[in-house]
This record gives C-alpha cells, structure tokens and sequence, in this order.
C-alpha cells in the first residue's frame, strides 16, 4: 500500500516525499477557554514526534508508560482504551507525546460520555440562592455516566482515527518497524508518527481576549489569538411579529416552545448528537408542521414563539443571550410578554410510551406559577426534582415564568453516550432495511420517527391548548412521522463553532433549519429575484414582519430549477454570549466560552533512525578532517611551479 | 537528533573541498575569482542541460516509467558532455586571460601559473556540483524523519553526502588533469577524462544498489587522484622532501 501511495507521484524526485507519509484526514481535539480555565489539547509548535505503539492490551500500556526503551511514544489507542483513567495516566506521564484514538464501534464501552455529570452546573438557575439544595446536582445526577475528558487539559496532541484506510497505513507501518518479536525490544528504524496542533490561547479568556486587545491596538499585523462562540439562534411564531419595534410588544401574550441546535464532542467539529440534539430538532419541526395550519384556519388567543437555541452545550449561549436582550428591549418582545414555556430536551430513547414532564419545584412555590404548570401537564406530578439542563432554567433566572421541560428520562439521561462521537443514528436506533437507497431511507418511516411523532403530535396540541385555543381543533393537529426525515439531520455536525463561515453568515446547520422552517410555515409569493431581495420597495409586502427568501426550487425532470420567493416569519438572531458584548471576559453569569486559533493541524508519519547512526557521522566528519588540515598546508611545497 | 544527520552530511559532502578552499585559494584575490567564475561556469552547462531535458521530459509521455528512465539517462550523459565542454571552454578562456594578466604585471610573467588556475578551476566545478548535489538533500534531513518508510535504504543520507565528496573530489582532478592535457595537446587525456566521467555518472544510476556505485566511485578516485598529482608536477621526490622538510621543521623548531 505505502509503495502504491508512491509511485501515485511519477516525476518526483522530492526526497521530501520518500520520508514522510502524510494523513489527510485529521480530526484534532482543540483548545477552548473559558474565564478561569483551559480544555482540550496542545501541541508543540513544531510538532510533537513520538514512536507509535497500538495500546490494544494491558501490557502495552505498561510498555508504554514505563518498560518501552524508545520514548516518548504516540499511542494508537484502541477505543476501548479510551477511557478516563487511561487517559489520566497518559496526561501524567511524560513518556507520551500525542495519542491517537480509533473510532469505531468495535470495542466500544456500553457507555461513553466525555461530558460533565453536571452539564452546565455553574450557569443554570439552581444556584446558593436560588434552591440551593438542588444546586450543583445535590437533587439529581443528570449525566453520571460522564468522566469529565472534554473538560481536561491535555498538554499533548489527541486525534481522532475515523478513516478506516487511514488506520490501516498506520498499523501497516507499526506492523512492519514497530512490532515487538518474542517480547524483545524493536529494532530501529522504527515507526514514528508527528502531530501538530498548536493553539495560540493560553490560561483563560480574559489573558486571552486582553491579549488579543494588545495586539490589536499596538500591532501593526495584529493577530487575534481567541475567538469567541458564536452563531446563530432560529426563531419564528406563529403570529408575525415586528422586527423593527424592539421591547415590549403590545397585547401580546406569549408561549414559547424551544430546543436546542447544538451538540459537542471531545474532538473539533464532530457532534452527531442523535438523541441529545437531533431529536429534539425534528420533534419540534414537526410540532411546527402539525401546529401552522391550525393556527391560521383557528388563531388561538397567544403567540406561539418557536425557537432553536444554539451553543448551549457551552453554558446556554443562545437562550441567555435571547433573555439578555429581552431584559435590555433589544428583541421583538420582553419578559413581560412571556405567559409561559415548554422545552423539548431528549426525546428519541422513550421507554415504553413514556414521556417526562420536569418542572422547576422552586419557582412552582409561587401558587400562580404553580396552577399554570399543573394546567400544562393535566396532571400532577413530581415536586422534589430540578428541572434537568436546559435553556428554560435562563428564562427562569430572569423571570419566575411557569414552564415544562419534556424528556425521555425521569432521574438521570437515558443516553448513554450523551455529547460524544458515538451519539449516532445506532445510539437513536435508527435501521433501516437493508437495500434501501438514499433517497427511499429519506422517506422511510423508522420505529424512531413514529415516536417522535408521537411527542411531537402531544406537544402541538399542548401548545395549542396552552395558547388558549379551542379544544375541538385538537383533532387536526396531528404530526405526520413522513416529516420527521431524521436521516438529514444524522449526517450532520452540530457543533456551534465560530463566528462568520465560508459559505454565509451562519452554521450549515442553522441555516438548513432556517430554511425548513421557511419551507414548513411560509407562503410562496410571485414577487422576481430583485424584489424578493428588496421587498421594502413594494407596498404590499412588509420586511419587518416577514423574512424573504429566494430558493431554487426543485429539480424538475430535465434537470431544469425554477426558482421562486418565499415569505416567511422565520428569523435569526445572534447567538453570542452577553459577557462579549459587556466585555465581562471572567463573567459568572453568563458563557464566557471561546475557541483558540491555531495555524496549521496535520499529521504526517515516517521512519525515525537510531541515535547511533545520527552519532556516527560527525564521527566520520572528525575524521576527515583532521587529514585535512595536514595535507593543505604543504601544498606549496608539493606543487611548486 | 537530525541535526546531527544535517551536519553530518554537511560536512562529509563539503569539509575537504572547504578545508581546501581556506587554506589555498581564500588568501589570494585572483584565486578566488578564478574559482567563482569556474563555479558559474558548471552552472551554465547545468542550465543548459537541464534545459533540453525539461524539455525532452515535458514533450514526453509521463505515464511511462520506461520512457522516463531513458530521459533520465540521457539527461544524465548529456549533461556530463555539456560540463566537459563548458570545461573546455573555460580553459579557452582562462588561457586568454593568462596572457592579459602577463601583459599588464611587472615583469612579463602572470601572477598564476596555468597549473594553479587548472586546480582552482576544478575546485570552482566541483564546489557548485557539489552544492546542486547536495542542498536539497541536506535541507530534508534537517527534519525528524529519516528515508525508509516506502522501502530505501536507511543509509541515504551518508551515501548521498559521500558520493558529493567523491564527485567534487573528482572535478578538482579533472580539471588539473583535462587543463594539463589541453596545454600539452594530448587528446587521448581529454577523452580518457570524458569517459571516466561519463562512467562515474553511470555508476550513479545503479542507485539504490549503493554497492554497485559507492565503492567503484572511490576506486576511481584514488587512482584519478595520484594521476593529477604526477600530472601537476609532482614526484616521489617531492613528496619525500615534504617528509624531510616537516622533520627539520620539527626538529629545529
């Protein structure tokens, strides 16, 4: 395989290209700060070199952290070595110089969560004032399968291994030179692999940012070190609302039906998130779809406010900084206008035909509270359990609003794999028939997207009851499981990332669910291209209340697209933490997460030779030129003429 | 470590023709003109050279591997026959220059001997093969891996270092021996330097079979070595009086 990878180059000469192989496909594990910390990994910045070794048994690990003569090594971790205490050991050892992890599901743990088993204990509304026996996780262990390595610090690169082909080069490599035989030490040259990863951030946001501001107003090629998280939250309702007028809106009474867009992982960029995200996305599209038409053909008294919050796996960046400009008269309507809330957590792993109902017992001691929610669920329910982590405890910190959160779990996550790479369609179970295509596994109907279906059709209609609508229009509301498409939505990443993309404002995302909801709950108008991106210069069309969106259309049998204009009450609204814009960078209130910058992160492996034949010739050197200096300084005398 | 390599190989490849350098041509100005234009002089013929092959190469089929080792080979005979005439050229030249510098000097005799100029000008080619030979190879050592993963030889970077040593060594001969011969009109010496050349490029492309090219290679240059020391005016005789020489030296001093 390695002499086939060579001669893909026929004219080079390069010598560079007979000593190192280079990896293309690198999923690194990158540094993020927050006002007091540090997480994730560094490298050195030229790299850190290490002799690979594959830990695949126990006595490896103590070749490697001990009896190995070769140090520092670059271990190849299987995965079921990725664990905390493997990894805790390899952060105090200084025989390590980078690790990287094989993903794949053979070997797999039955649970794995790099999470907290408190996500977001710090920034939620349980706090020494606020039900302070609740706080911290005294009531409940949310997610007690987390061991807490997306939060460590590691001073040595980590990267993830998903290409099959990619792995197999490397065990080709270590099978070859590195290979132990009958217990005896290998002999060199051996195989060494180099990764490089340097973040520019150190110690915590607010050196950071200071040190950014630094740069910035005394550089003249300033380089900006961090950057904070960033993107953007999706909102729309169901009754138009004026975008102009910010504060409070007038005789509107509001009920507000939210989730979250966002997922994380231990490595950059890789959040599938299947239960922990996606089946909150596609429940509450699909309450959209089921909900719309009803309330134009019987407007129910209340506004219903749809909303998809993003970054809040990073201490509630949309929801806090929604309720932020709510409490500032920044957005469309404020904290007055809210009647009430409903927050669809994790849905896809119900047992049964169970569904969760969490309410805040802190706030539902307040007696009118506590009537609104009892009307929410129709039944009473737990009062000594906390509201699980979700973005309606920052709605609460605010505002003592009555509220529900809906999930699949009563005391603790049922996802067992809750923010890691592994929370996929399986971890969903999401199958398939075998010999489907792609486009027929769209329209399948999984036993998955019956159940959200189901969660979907009964938070519809409580909405719709909630908004103060008529019972006898219960019936119509009913979410269609051919909506539920979650196959779209597996795919995807759902990592919140940084501020302005290549391809637009916004996440991939957030925009696919942007232009969803444009598609479920706009109307499409006649108006050409240039109007539809102007429309302010038509009177019958109002840019404050609608958004306007030109879109392809659908591929026509001769491959032909006709475009059209659609209008929709579909809107985004940034999604950074208040502390950015209070320039609070050790805030405790709110997220003060951001993302280091870094130059360049690759991998690339090669032969390493022993330190004898490095040794050995400026030996040979000194040899050559003691005669020399003998021989040149008789010359004269040798060649006289 | 690999500094260790890249230093190595530095100065395996580069420390006689350094120590040389230092010790008989940096004092004295001419000397080092010569050499220099020497060195641009290979550097013409390489350009030339590289020239018709870029373009043999670039007109050719490069998916086939055959093809591409006819062109190397042939790149490699031609340039070796562009460097000897350049070498050529350049004894024309120096020649020329000779008797200018007699005309303008005090007393009628240039200040350099044909000899002298014959030994530099071969330094001058041998330094600047050299160099072409071995920068790019030396600047890849600098990093932390060594040749081998695809299946060369560990020992790439000695071997390339020594066979730059021997080539320059080899050019500093010739020229003594190919000038000598020119002055002399003994043709057969200019094609015996032609051939021996042409044989020590074609021994290189034997490589990766270092066996097969190395060791031949420091054959050759001894005896290359000892014909332009005889050729240069050498003799037992002075080689003895070296050895008496150094022994009253140390025996009065």
């Amino acid at each position: 395989m390695l002499k086939g990878l060579m001669f893909l180059c026929v004219l080079c000469s390069s010598v560079e290209q007979k000593i190192y192989v280079v990896l293309n496909e690198t999923v690194p594990c990158v540094r993020l700060l927050n006002a007091t910390h540090q997480i994730g990994c560094q490298s050195s910045i030229s790299g850190d070199t290490g002799v690979l070794h594959v830990l695949e048994t126990e006595s490896d690990l103590d070749w490697i952290l001990s009896s190995g003569p070769h140090p520092p090594y670059m271990v190849i971790m299987e995965t079921a070595f990725f664990n905390r205490s493997v990894m805790m050991r390899m952060k105090n050892s200084s025989r390590v110089a980078g690790v990287a992890v094989i993903i794949s599901k053979t070997g797999l743990a039955d649970n794995f969560s790099p999470h907290t088993t408190c996500p977001n204990q710090n920034t939620g509304v349980y706090s020494e004032s606020y039900g302070s026996d609740l706080a911290n996780c005294n009531g409940t262990v949310w997610n007690p399968l987390g061991n807490g390595l997306s939060y460590e610090d590691f001073s040595f690169p980590v990267f993830a291994l998903k290409d099959e082909n990619q792995t197999q080069v490397l065990r080709k490599c270590y099978e070859d030179h590195n290979q132990r035989v009958n217990g005896s030490a290998p002999q060199y040259p051996l195989c060494a692999m180099q990764l490089f990863s340097h973040m520019h951030a150190v110690t915590d946001t607010v050196t950071c940012m200071r040190r950014t501001d630094l740069q910035n107003r005394f550089s003249i090629n300033p380089e900006v070190l961090c950057d904070p998280l960033s993107d953007f939250n999706v909102w729309t309702s169901t009754r138009p609302l004026n975008n102009s007028a910010k504060g409070h809106a007038a005789d509107e009474s509001v009920v507000i039906a939210a989730t979250r867009l966002d997922g994380r992982s231990f490595f950059w960029e890789q959040a599938p998130a299947a239960e922990g995200t996606v089946s909150g996305i596609v429940t509450l599209l699909a309450t959209i779809q089921a909900l719309y038409p009803v309330t134009q053909e019987a407007p129910p008294p209340r506004n219903i406010f749809f909303s998809f919050f993003q970054g809040e796996a990073f201490d509630y960046i949309g929801s806090s900084k929604m309720v932020y400009d709510m409490e500032k008269n920044d957005f469309v309507i404020d904290m007055n206008n809210v009647h009430s809330m409903l927050e669809i957590g994790q849905v896809g792993l119900r047992s049964g035909r169970s569904l969760w109902m969490h309410s805040d017992p802190v706030s539902r001691q307040n007696k009118s509270v506590d009537t609104e929610v009892s009307e929410e669920e129709g039944k009473l329910s737990l009062f000594s359990h906390p509201l699980p982590p979700s973005s309606f405890q920052r709605f609460l910190r605010a505002r003592r609003i009555p509220g529900l959160v809906l999930a699949d779990h009563n005391t603790s996550f049922t996802n067992r794999y809750y923010e890691s790479m592994y929370d996929d369609a399986e971890n969903l179970n999401v199958t398939y028939p075998p010999g489907l295509t792609p486009d027929e596994q769209l329209v399948y109907e999984t036993d998955a997207a019956k159940s959200l279906a189901e969660v979907a059709t009964l938070v519809a209609r409580s909405l719709y009851l909630q908004a103060g609508g008529e019972e006898k229009n219960l019936n119509n509301i009913t979410a269609d499981p051919k909506i539920v498409n979650i196959s779209v939505f597996l795919t995807a990443s759902f990592y919140i990332g940084l501020g302005p993309r290549v391809h637009g404002p916004a996440h991939s995302v957030t925009r696919f669910v942007q232009y969803i909801l444009a598609n479920l709950t706009g109307t499409v108008t006649n108006l050409t291209e240039s109007q539809c991106q102007n429309p302010s210069e038509l009177s019958t069309e109002n840019k404050d209340l609608f958004s306007y969106f030109w879109v392809s259309g659908p591929a026509s049998v001769n491959g032909t697209r006709e475009p059209f204009c659609v209008r929709a009450s579909v809107r985004l609204s940034k999604a950074v933490s208040p502390a950015f814009e209070l320039l609070e960078y050790g805030s405790r209130n709110y997220s003060t997460w951001t993302e280091s910058r870094w130059k360049s992160i690759r991998a690339r492996i090669f032969l390493v030779a022993s330190r004898e034949l490095e040794v050995m010739q400026p030996a040979l050197v000194e040899l050559t030129e003691t005669k020399q200096k003998n021989i040149s300084a008789k010359t004269e005398i040798m060649f006289i003429k | 470590m690999t500094l260790a390599v890249f230093f190595g190989c530095a100065f395996i490849a580069f420390g006689p023709s350094f120590a040389l350098f230092v010790f008989t041509i940096a004092r004295e100005p001419l000397r080092v003109i010569i050499l220099i234009a020497g060195a641009f002089f290979w550097l013409l013929s390489l350009l030339l050279s590289s020239l018709v092959w870029f373009i043999a190469i670039k007109a050719s089929n490069s998916q086939d591997p055959s093809l591409q080792r006819g062109l190397l080979i042939f790149g490699v005979f031609f340039s070796v026959l562009l460097q000897e005439v350049f070498r050529f050229a350049y004894y024309r030249l120096l020649r020329k220059a000779n008797e200018g510098l007699a005309a303008i000097s005090d007393d009628d005799s240039s200040a350099i001997s044909v000899r002298q100029m014959a030994y530099v000008a071969g330094l001058g080619f041998g330094i600047m093969s050299g160099a072409f030979s071995m920068i790019n190879v030396l600047s890849d050592s600098l990093g932390p891996g060594t040749v081998g993963i695809f299946g060369d030889s560990q020992y790439y970077f000695i071997t390339a270092a020594l066979m730059t040593l021997a080539l320059t060594l080899l050019h500093t001969f010739w020229g003594v021996v190919f000038f000598e011969g020119c002055e002399k009109s003994r043709w057969w010496v200019i094609a015996a330097v032609v051939s021996l050349h042409l044989l020590v490029a074609g021994l290189s492309l034997l490589n990766p079979l270092y066996e097969g090219s190395l060791p031949p290679v420091y054959v050759i240059t001894l005896p290359t070595g000892v014909w332009a020391f005889f050729s240069s005016g050498g003799s037992l005789h002075s080689l003895s009086a070296l050895c008496t020489r150094r022994k009253a030296e140390g025996e009065s001093s």
